[in-house]
């Protein structure tokens, strides 16, 4: 068996009397893409967020590639190679496509006029942004500096993941991303996953969308009670089963993997 | 639309009969409104552009070579300076979907402090300028950690400082003006941005050259850099780029000093306008500058408008003012025109952003 690329033991994480990680494991390995489904309130935002750095756990240990690590913001989360597709998008709709997908971490000219006088390097990052979006089979979309606000949804998740897959070099976190979509873009987002998967990154996807869920993933994580209940292999199940491990009207014989 | 297609075919659903027009735009089909409204989105200082352009051609024909010399529409520029330069430092703030009433505040405070610094303990003009420049800068930063850190509405921290800031001042300076022909005689770098350049029948204050300056410098600032960039984004979706990593509680911070130090300079610029240092001048400075701000097309929800903008809402209030006058109406029609030009330009706005709607 291959060594998880990022793995969670015994996380811990009350918020006042409420426990939403209760001694949690998680595991995810190498060029996967790994579903983490649950009914509202299992705790499976919660792990979501102490992964992408946007929550710390109060005890528990996270590993990225056998490393024992600790983020205490979203940045530095960023920094390890850990991105996250928020539901939200984190989109600015004002700004260009282009300053969108450097927004953060932007590219300055080389010489003086970036060292001194910090000029940005428009064309560099254009060019790059066109390349990244190209790659993703997202170039329907003629102008690279339009401004986000004037583009349809699915293609603003587009944005959003062609982001994701070019700055997350070890793991990519999306979350409910097909959630607001239509059933073509959620589609298109759907072979989105895939093309990211092919270029090696591994995914966890979070979804309350079962069919979606039982397309693109290669396993499936079933959160339940602050806890991973099981791991399901989505040729093995099916989507009644993993229903009913997830709402507890059925309990799994053996844990797999 | 078409590429995504063929690669939906690859997967389970195949949705490559399906009707593919749903979820594209119809380019092809625009009126003449909508091409108004798409330019006006690409470009928000269009609006107060062509606004001066014409208010410039109509005073033109209304008053021949009286209004349209040289010196008269050097005059404008003199005249707005002051304000303008304010103005800068009232639309950095509000592109991060704040506002800042405390400007002429800290304008007043600067240049009181310049002179006292001077003329109470005998410290050099030029330490005693940078004293003043420091002290906006720190106005500046109170007013920053108050709205990022202590997550207090920034109306609210910056009417608080304002009269803070004005007590202060009066306090401080006793309420007594430092005259004219003192500065001159023992502090005359003071009065620097009064120094006149003379071209032709133009007359060109130092003063507005550091207007000009400013506006220039910030336009390359917020375009070109980094910091610019996420100074929209901040106050487009203050949240969406606190996740998409911008440190935005130090933009904030940054924002508000560099408001500071601006209406610090705006300060030593003023002396140079009226001669002498006087607590009680530059009152209505926060209203003039955000009137110059809306009516430049800088929206007040934030992350949209341009510095350049904000230099035609300047020369527009300049322009109807000087007009105006020498027509010889009553002031009041210009506070009247004023307040209809302020409230069309944020009617405009918000039709502007229906686009993304």
């Amino acid at each position: 068996m291959k060594q998880p690329i990022l793995s969670v033991r015994n996380l811990v994480k009350r918020y006042g009397r409420v426990t939403a990680l209760d001694h949690c494991d998680f595991d995810l390995y190498p060029g996967e893409v790994l579903a983490v489904i649950g009914d509202n309130g299992a705790g499976k935002s919660t792990l979501i967020k102490a992964l992408s750095g946007a929550v710390q756990p109060d005890s528990g240990e996270i590993f990225l590639a056998g490393e024992n690590i600790r983020f205490n913001s979203p940045l530095a989360a960023q920094a390890a190679g850990i991105e996250t597709v928020y539901q939200t998008l984190a989109l600015s709709p004002a700004l260009s496509i282009a300053d969108n997908m450097f927004l953060g971490r932007e590219l300055r000219k080389p010489g003086i006029l970036g060292s001194v006088f910090r000029q940005l390097d428009r064309s560099k990052m254009q060019q790059l942004a066109r390349e990244k979006l190209t790659e993703l089979g997202l170039m329907t979309i003629q102008n690279i500096n339009q401004t986000v606000e004037t583009l349809s949804g699915g293609q603003r998740q587009g944005i959003s993941v062609a982001r994701a897959a070019a700055f997350g070099s070890k793991v990519i976190i999306m979350d409910e991303p097909t959630a607001a979509l239509g059933v073509k873009e959620s589609q298109r987002v759907l072979d989105l996953i895939v093309d990211v998967k092919a270029k090696g990154i591994p995914i966890i996807l979070i979804s309350h969308n079962m069919p979606h869920v039982f397309e693109v993933a290669d396993r499936i994580h079933v959160h339940r009670l602050g806890r991973r209940l099981c791991t399901l292999n989505p040729k093995e199940h099916d989507m009644s089963d993993a229903v009913a491990y997830m709402t507890g009207a059925k309990v799994p014989e053996t844990v797999s993997i | 639309m078409t590429d995504s297609v063929s690669k939906m075919s690859n997967n389970t659903i195949d949705t490559s009969n399906a009707d593919t027009r749903v979820a594209s735009f119809d380019h092809s089909q625009r009126t003449l409104l909508n091409q108004i409204q798409h330019a006006l989105h690409r470009t928000p200082s269009l609006v107060p552009l062509i606004v001066l352009l014409l208010s410039l051609v109509v005073f033109g024909l209304l008053l021949g070579t009286k209004f349209f010399s040289p010196f008269a529409l050097t005059l404008i520029l003199q005249q707005v300076a002051i304000v303008g330069i304010v103005g800068a430092a009232q639309s950095l703030v509000i592109l991060t979907a704040g506002i800042d009433l405390s400007v002429g505040a800290i304008m007043v405070l600067s240049s009181v402090i310049m002179g006292q610094m001077t003329f109470s303990y005998d410290i050099p003009p030029a330490v005693s300028i940078a004293i003043g420049l420091s002290c906006g800068t720190l106005l500046g930063y109170i007013n920053g950690v108050l709205v990022a850190f202590m997550r207090l509405p920034p109306f609210i921290v910056t009417l608080g400082m304002w009269q803070i800031i004005l007590a202060s001042n009066f306090l401080y300076s006793a309420n007594e003006t430092i005259r004219s022909q003192d500065i001159e005689k023992s502090a005359p770098l003071f009065q620097f941005f009064g120094e006149k350049l003379h071209i032709g029948g133009a007359v060109f204050t130092y003063g507005v050259i550091l207007f000009v300056l400013i506006v220039v410098l910030l336009t390359y600032i917020l375009n070109n850099t980094a910091w610019g960039r996420h100074v929209y984004a901040v106050g487009d979706d203050p949240e969406a780029a606190e996740l998409a990593g911008v440190q935005t509680k130090k933009i904030i911070v940054s924002v508000y000093m560099l408001a500071g130090l601006i209406c610090a300079f705006a300060g030593w610029a003023l002396i140079g306008r009226i001669g002498s240092i006087s607590p009680t001048s530059g009152q209505f400075a926060n209203i003039e500058s955000i009137t110059a701000v809306v009516i430049g097309g800088i929206s007040l929800f934030g992350g949209r408008g341009s510095i350049m903008g904000m230099l035609f809402g300047a020369l527009i209030v300049g322009v109807f003012s000087l007009g105006l006058r020498l027509m010889g109406t009553d002031p009041q029609w210009t506070y009247l025109l004023i307040g209809v030009l302020i409230i069309s330009a944020v009617a405009i706005d918000q039709w502007i952003r229906k686009i993304s709607s």
